[in-house]
């Protein structure tokens, strides 16, 4: 059982501790400061948050006392030499030939620091963090210095190794959304999940690339996309292009994996071999941002579905949580206790989470909600809430 | 002799006055507290030496105010006296002995 919610909001980091039946919210932390992840690591109980300062660059924030203080790092760097070949926004107009007929490069900044993701109770001090523009960092020391995982930013469907030159391959992964904000129109690593019976085996998530698994530790990386489709681009099966949004498993069962998709919900149970489109759009379930799998059990999972992609709010003006207990072969959407009339919350990918019985998620519209019946009846946390990036149970 | 002493200390004073000064927003005195109610002055040099000598000062400084590649942040505005600096990349820009360096944030919402 948990007994500590953690919010991360455009505002800073909030944190609700539970108090008897109740769980009462403490006074922001970095207050005024964009936290777009927060989470506790379960090892040692270190608070993290990943600050997105507009001006001043990412930085990683680490409580070592329970969120009564935090010191700020700016250890995430990329290494000299580290670059990538730039992507445009696809507009209408966009000649993929332009500016140049050739590839850019451009040397590599951190944007921002999009996830945060432990290592194996026998691995201490071992972190990871995913960023935009698409690297994966690795720390050994509990943050304090970080090293660049080289073979999933040297991949081949990245143009290969630019340490050592030019691209020898294509650059097939494209830019997210997400990262339009900070001037540029590149990838970003959202999703890091590892095996907890396998510390070597590892998959993270690329928007807009797809998903890649590791088996030994991270010196090679492979795609694992099959089954996965894109109703945006001429061959809906290609390799590279797609857009997870989220992608999380089962901690009991990790060869159970499940995938909030731009173009649907896919599930797999043999650890991303092979995808299954489980949507029900005639059930609401379709498009979202997260999605949160039960500690035991890998067939069950919950989503906050959203009407599309063009109209990122809740569908029909209500907010439901939808959950699957069989693979996704059926879906039971439950309402009670949520607003069912004029609310147009988007639920980002980082927002809803699991511990137990007890779910809780937030919207940009600023309202947190908690299930302790496992999503069948909620209750509010509150309705003032700055946007919320990221809601984690420590 | 006394009277050399009493020259230096002068020339001490005026060198000082004619050495670069740095202001910067309030927003960073959030992080870099030892920088806040202090005059900030610098040797001459380019804007990166400036930065530089601020970051002996106040450790951790340059990371935010310039990414890894020592280039100034996208959303962070230097100007030496009234003109914004024209090298964002690599911050040749010169600041001589009467200059100063103004850092301030670029203007948000939300």
């Amino acid at each position: 059982m948990s007994d500590m919610i953690i919010l991360g909001t455009r505002k800073g980091t909030v944190i609700f501790d539970r108090q008897g039946a109740g769980w009462l919210p403490r006074p922001i932390m970095h207050a005024g400061i964009p936290v777009c992840y927060a989470s506790r690591d379960p090892r040692d109980g270190t608070l993290w948050a990943s600050l997105d300062h507009g001006h001043w660059g990412p930085k990683l924030s680490r409580s070592r006392d329970d969120g009564g203080s935090w010191e700020d790092l700016s250890s995430v760097k990329y290494p000299k030499g580290a670059r990538y070949v730039v992507k445009y926004l696809p507009t209408p107009d966009f000649d993929p030939d332009s500016p140049t007929g050739q590839p850019e490069y451009a040397d590599a900044s951190v944007y921002k620091i999009w996830n945060i993701a432990f290592g194996a109770a026998d691995q201490p001090g071992r972190l990871y963090a995913g960023t935009i523009p698409g690297g994966l960092f690795v720390s050994d020391d509990d943050g304090d210095s970080w090293q660049l995982n080289r073979p999933l930013w040297n991949h081949e469907s990245r143009g290969g190794d630019l340490f050592a030159g030019d691209a020898t391959s294509e650059n097939q992964w494209n830019g997210t959304p997400a990262s339009v904000d900070y001037g540029v129109f590149e990838p970003g690593i959202h999703s890091i999940v590892v095996d907890p019976q396998d510390k070597n085996h590892i998959h993270v998530a690329v928007s807009t690339a797809g998903v890649l698994e590791t088996s030994d530790g991270g010196q090679t990386w492979a795609s694992r996309n099959r089954g996965m489709t894109m109703d945006y681009l001429p061959d809906p099966e290609a390799e590279w292009g797609h857009d997870p949004h989220f992608i999380s498993s089962c901690p009991g069962q990790p060869e159970h994996l499940w995938q909030q998709n731009h173009c649907g919900v896919f599930y797999s149970d043999d650890a991303a071999q092979n995808w299954t489109k489980v949507s029900r759009p005639d059930a609401g379930v379709h498009f979202g941002f997260p999605i949160a799998v039960d500690d035991d059990d890998g067939r069950t999972a919950w989503v906050v579905p959203a009407q599309a992609d063009s109209e990122r709010m809740a569908i029909a003006g209500g907010l439901c949580v939808a959950r699957t207990t069989d693979g996704g072969h059926n879906w039971q959407s439950f309402r009670d206790g949520l607003p069912q009339n004029n609310a147009y919350d988007i639920v980002l990918r980082h927002s809803l989470d699991v511990a137990g019985d007890t779910l809780c998620f937030g919207s940009t519209t600023g309202n947190a909600y908690l299930s302790q019946d496992r999503g069948e009846t909620w209750r509010c946390l509150g309705n003032n809430l700055p946007p919320i990036y990221s809601v984690r149970f420590g | 002799m006394p009277g050399q002493q009493f020259t230096a200390d002068l020339l001490s004073k005026v060198w000082l006055t004619i050495m670069p000064s740095v202001e910067m927003t309030s927003h960073l005195y959030r992080f870099f507290p030892q920088l806040k109610n202090r005059e900030i002055i610098v040797p001459a040099g380019s804007v990166a030496e400036i930065i530089a000598a601020v970051n002996e000062m106040a450790p951790g400084f340059n990371d935010y105010v310039l990414d890894e590649q020592g280039s100034l942040r996208r959303h962070v505005m230097l100007c030496i006296n009234n003109s914004v600096v024209i090298d964002k990349l690599k911050l040749s820009d010169r600041v001589h002995e009467d200059g100063k360096v103004y850092i301030f944030q670029a203007l948000s919402g939300g």
